[in-house]
């Protein structure tokens, strides 16, 4: 008899996602068609790589590759970002022409540009994007701002979704505006309860942050729909996605979007206590996040992208004060679920390379920038498969040999054993195609495990 | 006596390095003097930087003190502290990029260390950086960009120097998030920075200083 979910050990659960990813369901929530039995056996192969490179248990047959852009498909598919992030039957052919031009064995799909009318109607403040601050060929970018205020500790300690719905929002969103004069809804408890809670939804402000509300969401829907048969299609075509959705590392929560990095800094002088209440406080809805989105979508991995760890960003005692344990956490809560957290350290984080390997061995995907990549297979490495490495740089201005070399000396150095994925380090916008093919060509030629 | 506002500022003590100024303020101490100490406080900040005894945050938090004590002392001050500077060096995230950490840091840097930074800040189009160029006669130019989309603007932005004929009277650096000594040899520019205090000893060494 098949176990329930709840009585299978973490590790019955991380089979259980790998498996569902194996058989994966349409848009529509029916088994998937593939193409052909060849793309079934392509897609199926490709995630037993992947699987068995993060597993450490036994060697993949090669290598597996990833290609881990940013806006580098829209380039090369000769339309603009704007165009991307607007239509999205155009974004969806670059993307496709993408994965099927160079045929990574994981990709990210196209959600990389998103739905543009959606940050256009709720008039979004906390990204420049291309036409709205940032040129049209250029990619979105965080425009960093104190968007929660020093004084604002208790208020998201106390009720987190209260705090986003009614203060956070409004900062972020102009047309949502209006939410800043919403009641908390945990007061809507008795008759006498119901009309005095629902004034303010009478009032116009708010009437009109919730029609902007609703606009977004249908558009959202239409940005989702086009995703989703997308998926479907490149699935069909042998090539999985390698991502379910996202979490953060509770700091970065605070420090990238909240207070931002001069505000977190501070807060570390000034107020540290109330710093680490709320990184504990956030800690369960970042596992909450990661594993719904990881059950919803059948598929367990989920990426974390990591910002102010990287080395210099903070000392090696605030990283283990502020940063790591709350993360660290994150990741177990992910892991009990069954689902592999993939957290990318871009830039630097040699220095952090003993302390992030207390981790289960087998259970996370590190994407790997600019780090010492022998000094992080000896440490990290030996626990968690790594990916990445790659540099923009040789990408963007290099030759195909000079590639050629880079992949095959960092297969030596890192394959060996397995654990390893060869990927670019960094998400790229500007890169030179024949540069993108020498990444996987030299793998597939150079990683096979013999 | 009166404590040390020199090092209480390079310990990043604010609460006492607040209660010296306000003591020396009341006590009729010579506001340049105070103006003098602190600026000796954050260069002692920025060497502990460079040694990496400090990081990130403390810059971020000795500016922080910084901006309280000068908000404390600015109106008494009537003669303005201008000091000897090294040299002027003209500072900014090229076109299209609009990060601003990375050059922030740098700038402190460059600024503690003595130097006249004219930032001129993010997105900032190759004809502007030669308008400062011409303007201030700066002998540096730092070019500061994260994404990968800098590479083609720091190239555009040394071409455009070169197009003003101010080529050969200026240095020009990059550094930035995926910036390599690969990128510079792209760009045209003189030196690729790893950090600001690679930034630091460039702008020393072009200066005749370093």
């Amino acid at each position: 008899m098949e176990k329930q979910w709840e009585e299978m050990s973490s590790d019955e659960k991380q089979e259980e996602m790998f498996n569902r990813w194996l058989s994966p369901k349409d848009s529509q929530g029916n088994g998937l068609k593939f193409q052909s039995p060849q793309t079934e056996k392509a897609f199926k192969d490709r995630i037993t790589r992947i699987k068995d490179a993060i597993q450490m248990k036994k060697l993949p047959d090669r290598v597996p590759v990833f290609l881990a852009p940013s806006f580098f498909p829209v380039y090369y598919a000769g339309i603009t970002p704007q165009e991307s992030m607007y239509d999205y039957d155009k974004c969806c052919m670059a993307f496709k022409k993408f994965v099927l031009d160079f045929e990574p064995d994981g990709h990210l799909g196209a959600f990389v540009p998103g739905a543009g009318k959606a940050l256009e109607i709720l008039d979004y403040k906390l990204y420049s994007w291309p036409g709205h601050g940032v040129s049209p060929d250029a990619s979105y970018q965080a425009n960093e701002g104190e968007y929660m205020k020093a004084n604002e500790y208790e208020a998201l300690i106390d009720d987190p979704s209260n705090f986003f719905s009614n203060t956070y929002l409004p900062r972020v969103f102009g047309a949502l505006e209006g939410f800043k004069m919403l009641p908390a809804l945990t007061g809507i408890l008795e008759m006498y309860g119901v009309a005095v809670n629902f004034i303010p939804f009478g009032l116009p402000p708010v009437q009109a942050s919730y029609k902007a509300f609703f606009e977004a969401g249908a558009e959202a829907l239409k940005w989702i729909g086009a995703m989703g048969a997308w998926n479907d299609e490149i699935a069909a075509a042998g090539f999985p996605i390698i991502v379910a959705g996202f979490t953060k590392a509770p700091f970065d929560v605070i420090g990238d979007t909240l207070r931002g990095t001069r505000g977190i800094m501070l807060d570390m002088y000034r107020q540290p206590d109330k710093l680490l209440e709320a990184l504990d406080r956030l800690t369960p809805l970042m596992i909450k996040m990661g594993v719904g989105t990881a059950q919803m979508a059948g598929h367990p991995l989920i990426f974390m992208p990591l910002h102010k760890g990287a080395d210099g960003f903070l000392s090696d005692a605030q990283f283990k004060k502020f940063y790591w344990p709350t993360f660290r956490k994150v990741m177990m809560g992910l892991i009990a679920e069954g689902v592999v957290p993939m957290p990318a350290a871009e830039g630097r984080w040699t220095t952090r390379l003993e302390v992030v390997q207390d981790l289960p061995k087998g259970k996370t995907l590190w994407m790997i920038d600019q780090s010492d990549i022998a000094k992080a297979k000896k440490t990290l490495g030996k626990v968690a498969c790594m990916y990445g490495n790659v540099p923009s740089d040789i990408l963007a201005v290099g030759t195909p040999q000079q590639v050629k070399d880079y992949v095959k000396n960092l297969i030596n150095t890192c394959a060996k054993g397995g654990g390893f994925i060869v990927s670019n380090g960094a998400f790229f916008d500007q890169a030179k195609a024949e540069n993108v093919h020498a990444v996987v060509d030299t793998t597939k030629e150079y990683g096979v495990y013999k | 006596m009166a404590k040390d506002l020199v090092n209480t500022l390079a310990d990043l003590k604010e609460q006492e390095a607040i209660e010296i100024v306000k003591d020396r303020l009341s006590a009729g101490d010579d506001p340049f003097k105070i103006m003098e100490d602190a600026r000796k406080g954050m260069e002692i900040v920025g060497k502990r930087f460079s040694e990496s005894e400090y990081f990130i945050p403390d810059l971020v938090y000795s500016g922080e003190i910084l901006r309280v004590v000068t908000e404390l002392v600015k109106p008494k001050l009537t003669k303005t502290t201008e000091s000897k500077k090294l040299g002027k060096v003209v500072f900014g995230t090229v076109a299209g990029d609009i990060h601003d950490i990375g050059k922030d840091i740098v700038v402190f840097m460059l600024d503690v260390n003595g130097f006249e930074v004219h930032d001129l800040g993010v997105d900032i189009p190759a004809q502007k950086f030669v308008e400062k160029i011409k303007e201030t006669g700066a002998p540096i130019v730092g070019l500061s960009g994260f994404l990968t989309l800098a590479f083609d603007s720091m190239k555009e932005t040394v071409e455009a120097i070169k197009a003003a004929g101010l080529r050969d009277k200026v240095k020009v650096m990059i550094g930035g998030g995926q910036m390599s000594d690969e990128i510079k040899n792209y760009t045209g520019a003189d030196a690729y920075g790893k950090d600001a205090m690679a930034g630091v000893s460039l702008a020393k060494k072009w200066t005749g200083v370093g």
